[in-house]
């Protein structure tokens, strides 16, 4: 069995005050795969990722992470194998220091001190940071904010990854840093985001949402390649498939 | 700086108590034990006692050189406290006239003597309290006092109230620029004024939850766990006995008067 699949399965979601966020929404993404979730505004696409950690209920239907159903009894398990990185680091980052940060997961884990240690010194490595695990996390820049809150989820060794706007508000040079560090993960990962220069680089397969509904699921290559769907769902090709604004030629 | 902001500013507490001394590395509960100790000796004094209070300012200025704390910083939040027991003292003046004290033709009520109490005595609270957050952090605190038997849903519940009092503060920071921005330097009217408290609740409220959400999205349950655990060994038996000793000494016996008669002795 593997923990690493993810999915939907007629998932519906109908806020308190009426507003239908989640329609009939479906889809199954497995091991090791690369998924951006994409949409304009109000789509839906934060409301599906708060379901696939368990901080909503859908309102009909189901999620599934492995084989598991999502329920109150399964949900500390799941919530141990999908770390989900918010958009905001500022919400993520609450303790005094980087590395009690970083240590929130583990510990709350009930994970012996030594393991913890272990835990938060591989995740700082991995996002190069170590060297700042003594600072306040209200110290960092931008892009070492969003280092150090992938890092806290990192630190709980999680099989999928779930990041909402990763690289929103980032200059270009700790986007471009970003985007590289999330392209040598192996976890299973899903993304939303506007940035679809970065959704290109990073997904091979997109799902665009429109009004709660899925509008498409593809390879992201043919999405990009459709016009038509693209303006529908008030989107547009990213930049890098769009012609050059210089000379007018196209890649491709 | 906002005074809203000055007085939330608890954020460079937490950063003096990332510090390394002695006294940060003590386990929590030696400290918590000492200040509850210090706070119930000084205000266990009778409402008039003045000279009595003033050597009980060693234990904060003794913690605060020990750990090499910024004095400057600590005397400011500090002095925070001195409006908010001056208006609880003001009263006393009025009601209590009788006269305590000549001094040539000066006579001070024990209205006057007991504000003077009040005020030394929030000092010294607030000075051994602020002392006992930069050496220790708020986290730990909390998790002592749940080691030492306060509820856990009491002691979670005080850790929010710190968190989410820094998210307040940056939030009336932000709305106070934002103001000030397109304000024009005009006062701040009663209704704006109400307009803008409702707003920070709701922001500071949908901000807390989602502060909330990612500690879930942590595997949060309601356990707080801060850092490596700790134990009390000889060196917090030793600081407990050692203050506990001098504090019920100074509560006891009327050293000021013994320094007094030791430096007239010697004067003589």
């Amino acid at each position: 069995m593997s923990h690493h699949l993810v999915e939907a399965r007629g998932l519906s979601h109908v806020y308190d005050d009426g507003t239908v966020a989640l329609q009939d929404v479906s889809f199954r993404i497995t091991h090791g795969e690369s998924v951006a979730v994409i949409g304009a505004n109000g789509a839906g696409k934060s409301t599906l990722l708060m379901h696939l950690n368990g901080h909503l209920r859908p309102t009909s239907g189901e999620v599934r992470i492995g084989e598991t159903p999502l329920t109150k009894h399964t949900l500390p398990a799941i919530r141990r194998t999908v770390g989900l990185v918010f958009q905001d680091p500022d919400d993520q980052l609450f303790m005094p220091t980087v590395y009690d940060d970083v240590a929130f997961g583990p510990r709350n884990q009930g994970l012996p001190e030594a393991e913890v240690d272990r835990r938060v010194h591989e995740a700082l490595e991995r996002v190069g940071f170590w060297h700042l695990r003594a600072r306040p996390p209200y110290r960092l820049s931008g892009g070492e904010k969003k280092r150090a809150a992938i890092a806290g989820v990192l630190a709980m060794a999680p099989d999928i990854l779930v990041m909402d706007e990763p690289t929103s508000g980032l200059d270009p040079y700790a986007r471009r840093q970003l985007i590289g560090l999330l392209g040598e993960f192996r976890h299973t990962r899903i993304f939303t985001s506007h940035d679809l220069d970065m959704v290109l680089d990073l997904c091979p397969r997109t799902i665009v949402l429109l009004e709660g509904a899925v509008m498409a699921d593809g390879p992201t290559r043919d999405i990009f390649a459709d016009d038509a769907l693209l303006s529908r769902c008030r989107l547009e090709r990213p930049l890098a498939l769009q012609a050059c604004p210089v000379c007018g030629t196209k890649h491709d | 700086m906002t005074p809203v902001a000055g007085l939330l500013d608890f954020r460079r507490l937490d950063l003096l108590a990332a510090g390394d001394s002695a006294l940060h590395r003590l386990d929590p509960r030696a400290k918590v034990i000492v200040t509850l100790v210090f706070i119930v000796c000084t205000m266990s004094f009778d409402r008039y006692a003045v000279a009595s209070l003033i050597p009980f300012f060693v234990f904060p200025i003794a913690v605060i050189t020990a750990a090499r704390l910024p004095i400057a910083f600590l005397l400011h939040k500090v002095a925070l406290v001195l409006p908010v027991a001056l208006l609880i003292g003001l009263p006393n003046p009025w009601f209590d006239r009788e006269v305590m004290l000549q001094l040539g033709a000066l006579q001070i009520s024990g209205g006057w003597i007991s504000l003077l109490s009040i005020m030394l005595r929030s000092l010294l609270a607030a000075a051994a309290a602020i002392a006992l957050v930069a050496v220790t952090g708020f986290p730990a605190i909390c998790g002592a006092l749940e080691r030492m038997g306060m509820p856990r849903p009491l002691a979670v519940q005080l850790l929010f109230l710190y968190r989410y009092m820094t998210v307040l503060g940056e939030e009336a920071v932000r709305m106070t620029v934002a103001r000030e921005q397109r304000g024009g330097g005009r006062p701040l009217s009663i209704r704006l004024y109400g307009a803008l408290v409702g707003r920070l609740l709701l922001r500071t409220w949908d901000r807390a939850e989602r502060i909330y959400l990612a500690m879930c999205a942590r595997g949060f349950t309601g356990d707080f766990r801060g850092g490596p655990p700790s134990r009390l060994g000889r060196l917090e038996i030793a600081y407990v006995a050692g203050w506990c000793g001098l504090l019920l000494l100074l509560r006891t016996q009327d050293v000021t008067q013994w320094l007094g008669a030791a430096a007239l002795g010697v004067l003589r």
